[in-house]
């Protein structure tokens, strides 16, 4: 999601919610979202009984002297679990052995993000950034109340004593005693208001390579994702969905499907025919079975091809203004050596490894509770509410391990979760649903990283920098309709279309920014790192290729354009430093450079690739350098720069959705090309030292890749790469 | 009924013969380790040991299965399935999680049929498997440890 919203204060946050489309109703909602008890339903049983000490929303001690961390945010692999927990436990002095972390329930009121207002969600890489102070604050506020417990009961002044790895101290008498054994004692003391929070050069974890606290589940088998979710006597849901975006059901015959062994049958639901069957591969074989008659009246007829026809003739006119600055029309038109490219840009799907899934329960006295990995808690909450008529105070959302999401999980529309409730809406019984999407269904759904168009052009001046510079962008908007939209679009404009475009930080006296928006039958989100995954790849090589056209090197040309912003001058010259730039290669291989700003993150990138000699291309190395602020946890940034910038290059190298005759054409992972072990270049990550508050690290590396290798093709085969994915050098 | 031998523990199980191995551990068996990723031996995130060889257990007729030793996540603990979950702690190369059953099931494959692989063959091994993480980067790191640990 994008960066703006951490922006909006919590009020403007409301009105957009109330301004948004008629299917979300967040603003209508949120007042009665119900505060949940105290232990919340997310929490285990254990922990309320062997919690002595619980002063806040977020942390209870136990006399056993275990420390549970509450995680606000969904873990999905970015490591937030661990983050969240590193920052409560460094300010409580606690040991990292003794400390667990659970997930929070769905509780809008205590789990909000705070750099989105009124609302509990993951994304837009906000988990650290907005739990930084208040996490630690929990923290520190249950180190306080444990000092004075001790101090109370040893009679001495409370600022006398030392905390360290679970243990408080009192230096003078040599007297120690465990959180544990403090904590029923300090249970019964004030919270306090006012606490110290430690200087940057206090840090015992924050900083440091502390161990992620979800390895040992995840290498066992024993970690719980939804799709392992039993419940008792539960049906497992599969569902037939149109085949084209915008179709309808006219009818269907399931009597083929009931044949099958362990098929319960089949029902009616608004996005199609849901097969219910005692276990999975039952009900993939019901579906398999059913006859279903759609109507294709509505339905999209045309295709990608269609589509980039019509966005390119759109890129001859003008559009909503993003950016203006000086005159760039007037410069273009004055001048007979105008540099053009037309980019171009496929949907994409987010193909998490784990398909969209959700286990949904309604219990006897008619509230329901829900099981999956939730993104944006507080929008699936109101549409469960609404979908079962039933008050949000009766609905229990228990956030699970997402086995990945790359932002497909913070659905708008909760467009999986409106499923599995109209599921259990139109069974007439209390069986309990686990709606599983197989592969396909989960790729063809829609919900694609919009597929765009760019055009840059751009003149140069005697010095041969730019003097002025254009780019118009053509595309869906993804906030449009949704609650975003009153926060994030802007005269005309989504932000989420032109982020890293319209902000470019390159200095151009005349630099203007257009957008034409296009409204599609394809149902599109935010995917990994949002605009910035076609404006980076669009500016960067453009830079690139104004640089080849001055003679300038390109990491020279950039550091003069770039006199302003020192963040992104440190990262470029820490990447440049590293990657041994402008040292020679062998033949057929050379480096290419590119540097973004995302999610108030930096990242540069140098690429090292070879080109074969038949056109086949392979990136060997790359060096990426990140300023993110304060590294809470230094491995878990190399991670997700390694982890990020691979899932960038899966859109370079082979990811693509088609539509055609409006239906995705790929649906497996045979079709829909992702990046393989033996394509994964030698990642070498280095981190700008910072003591400024931590900004995100889960996307600031994903639109980085592409423009770093496609420059480094350029420089080798002096061609254009204009289009994504790029199949051959 | 149909006898499986699944961790070295006999289970009877009510399966048409055509059903993958796959749903069986999972949905009849309760052995929740062993994942759904694509159902079409594209991902491998349904990889369990056959016999001590890799296999992709949701295109596996449960009828091809029967008699043989059938290692999950769950039960795998030769020396080289140990090595290979060590350094994968050791690295930390789980992200989401969901893929890594598989990879280790076929890191342990390949260490158990070939104990010192070169950066290529194991490049070219683990290539069978996806993960949207891309923890690419540590799981080659990982078995190259867990290699030279077992040495
Ligand atoms: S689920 Fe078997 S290979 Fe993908
Ligand atoms: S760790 Fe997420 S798919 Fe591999």
């Amino acid at each position: 999601m994008a960066n703006r919203l951490q922006n909006l204060s919590r009020r403007r946050f409301l009105a957009a919610g109330l301004a948004g489309g008629a299917g979300l109703t967040l603003g209508l909602t949120l007042p009665a979202v119900a505060k949940m008890g105290e232990a919340g339903p997310g929490l285990a049983g254990r922990d309320a009984a062997a919690s002595a000490l619980s002063p806040n929303a977020f942390v209870r001690i136990g006399s056993d002297d275990r420390v549970t961390v509450v995680a606000k945010h969904l873990e999905m692999g970015q490591g937030s679990h661990t983050g969240l927990a590193t920052l409560l436990a460094d300010e409580l002095d606690a040991r990292w052995s003794q400390v667990e972390v659970v997930a929070a329930p769905a509780d809008v009121e205590r789990y909000n993000n705070l750099l989105w207002g009124p609302s509990q969600g993951t994304g837009g890489s906000t988990a650290i950034a907005n739990a930084f102070e208040q996490m630690r604050r929990a923290g520190a506020a249950a180190r306080a109340m444990l000092v004075a417990a001790a101090a109370a009961r040893w009679q001495v002044a409370a600022d006398t004593l030392t905390v360290r790895d679970g243990v408080v101290s009192d230096p003078a008498s040599g007297r120690r005693a465990s959180f544990g054994e403090l904590a029923e004692a300090a249970a019964a003391l004030p919270v306090p208001d006012d606490v110290t929070l430690k200087k940057p050069g206090q840090f015992r974890l924050i900083g440091h390579d502390v161990p992620r606290k979800d390895i040992a589940a995840k290498t066992d088998g024993s970690a719980l994702f939804t799709q392992d979710v039993e419940r008792p006597g539960m049906l497992v849901a599969v569902v037939a969905h149109p085949p084209r975006f915008g179709a309808k059901l006219r009818g269907f015959d399931d009597s083929a499907a009931r044949r099958v062994p362990g098929v319960h049958g089949a029902v009616q639901i608004p996005s199609g025919v849901a097969v219910l069957a005692a276990h999975t591969w039952a009900a993939l074989k019901g579906r398999d079975a059913l006859s279903v008659d759609w109507d294709d009246s509505a339905a999209m007829q045309t295709g990608s091809a269609e589509l980039f026809a019509d966005y390119a003739q759109r890129l001859e006119r003008s559009g909503a203004v993003a950016r203006n600055d000086g005159d760039a029309d007037t410069a273009l038109a004055g001048s007979d050596a105008v540099l053009s490219t037309d980019y171009r840009f496929p949907f994409l799907a987010h193909a998490a490894m784990e398909p969209m899934n959700c286990v949904i329960e309604r219990h006897a006295d008619g509230s329901v509770e829900l099981w999956y990995g939730a993104q944006i808690q507080t929008i699936d909450h109101a549409v469960v509410a609404e979908v079962l008529g039933v008050e949000p105070g009766q609905v229990r959302i228990n956030t699970l391990f997402a086995g990945g999401s790359f932002g497909r999980r913070a659905n708008p529309a909760s467009d999986y979760v409106r499923e599995a409730a109209e599921i259990l809406k139109a069974t007439a019984g209390n069986a309990p649903i686990k709606l599983v999407w197989s592969r396909e269904d989960d790729t063809r759904a829609g919900w694609y990283r919009p597929a765009y168009m760019h055009r840059i052009e751009a003149v140069l001046g005697d010095d041969g920098m730019p003097r002025a510079w254009r780019n118009r962008i053509v595309g869906q908007s993804i906030v449009a309709g949704t609650a975003f939209e009153g926060a994030l679009v802007k005269d005309g404009v989504d932000v989420t279309s032109v982020e890293g475009a319209a902000n470019l930080p390159y200095a151009i006296p005349n630099l203007r920014v257009e957008l034409h928006t296009t409204d599609l039958a394809v149902p599109i989100q935010w995917w990994r790192a949002v605009g910035s995954t076609h404006t980076a790849f669009a500016t960067e090589t453009f830079v690139d290729r104004l640089a080849r056209a001055a003679g300038a090197d390109p990491v020279d040309y950039r550091r003069r354009l770039l006199k302003d912003h020192p963040r992104h001058l440190g990262v470029l010259d820490l990447a440049v430093a590293q990657s041994r730039w402008g040292q020679p290669l062998a033949e057929g291989r050379a480096r290419g450079v590119a540097v973004h700003e995302s999610f108030n993150s930096f990242v540069a990138m140098v690429a090292e690739v070879t080109v074969n000699a038949d056109n086949r291309f392979s990136v060997d190395r790359v060096d990426v350098a990140v300023d993110c602020g304060i590294a809470v946890n230094p491995d878990i940034v190399r991670a997700q720069m390694e982890g990020g910038l691979g899932f960038g290059l899966c859109a370079v190298l082979g990811s693509a959705i088609t539509i055609d005759n409006g239906a995705a054409v790929e649906a497996n992972f045979d079709t829909y090309r992702v990046l393989r072990a033996a394509q994964m270049p030698d990642v070498r990550v280095h981190i700008v030292l910072s003591a400024a508050a931590p900004t995100g690290v889960g996307e600031p590396a994903t639109p980085v890749i592409g423009p770093a290798v496609a420059n480094a093709l350029s420089s080798l085969t002096g061609k254009v790469y204009a289009q994504l994915p790029i199949r051959a050098a | 009924m149909l006898t499986l031998t699944v961790n070295g523990v006999d289970h009877e199980v009510d399966a048409p013969p055509d059903m993958p191995l796959l749903w069986v551990l999972r949905d009849l068996i309760g052995l929740k380790g062993t994942k759904y990723g694509c159902g079409i031996a594209q991902c491998g995130a349904c990889t369990v040991l056959l016999g001590g060889t890799a296999q992709r257990s949701c295109v596996l007729p449960v009828s091809a299965v029967v008699g043989q030793a059938i290692t999950t996540i769950e039960g795998a603990d030769s020396a080289p399935a140990r090595a290979v979950r060590d350094a994968w702690q050791e690295l930390a190369v789980p992200q989401c999680g969901y893929c890594q059953s598989g990879q280790i099931l076929a890191a342990t494959d390949l260490l158990t049929r070939n104990a010192s692989p070169s950066d290529a063959e194991i490049a070219d091994h683990m290539t069978g498997n996806i993960c949207r993480c891309c923890t690419y980067a540590r799981i080659k790191r990982a078995v190259r440890r867990a290699a030279d640990n077992l040495a």
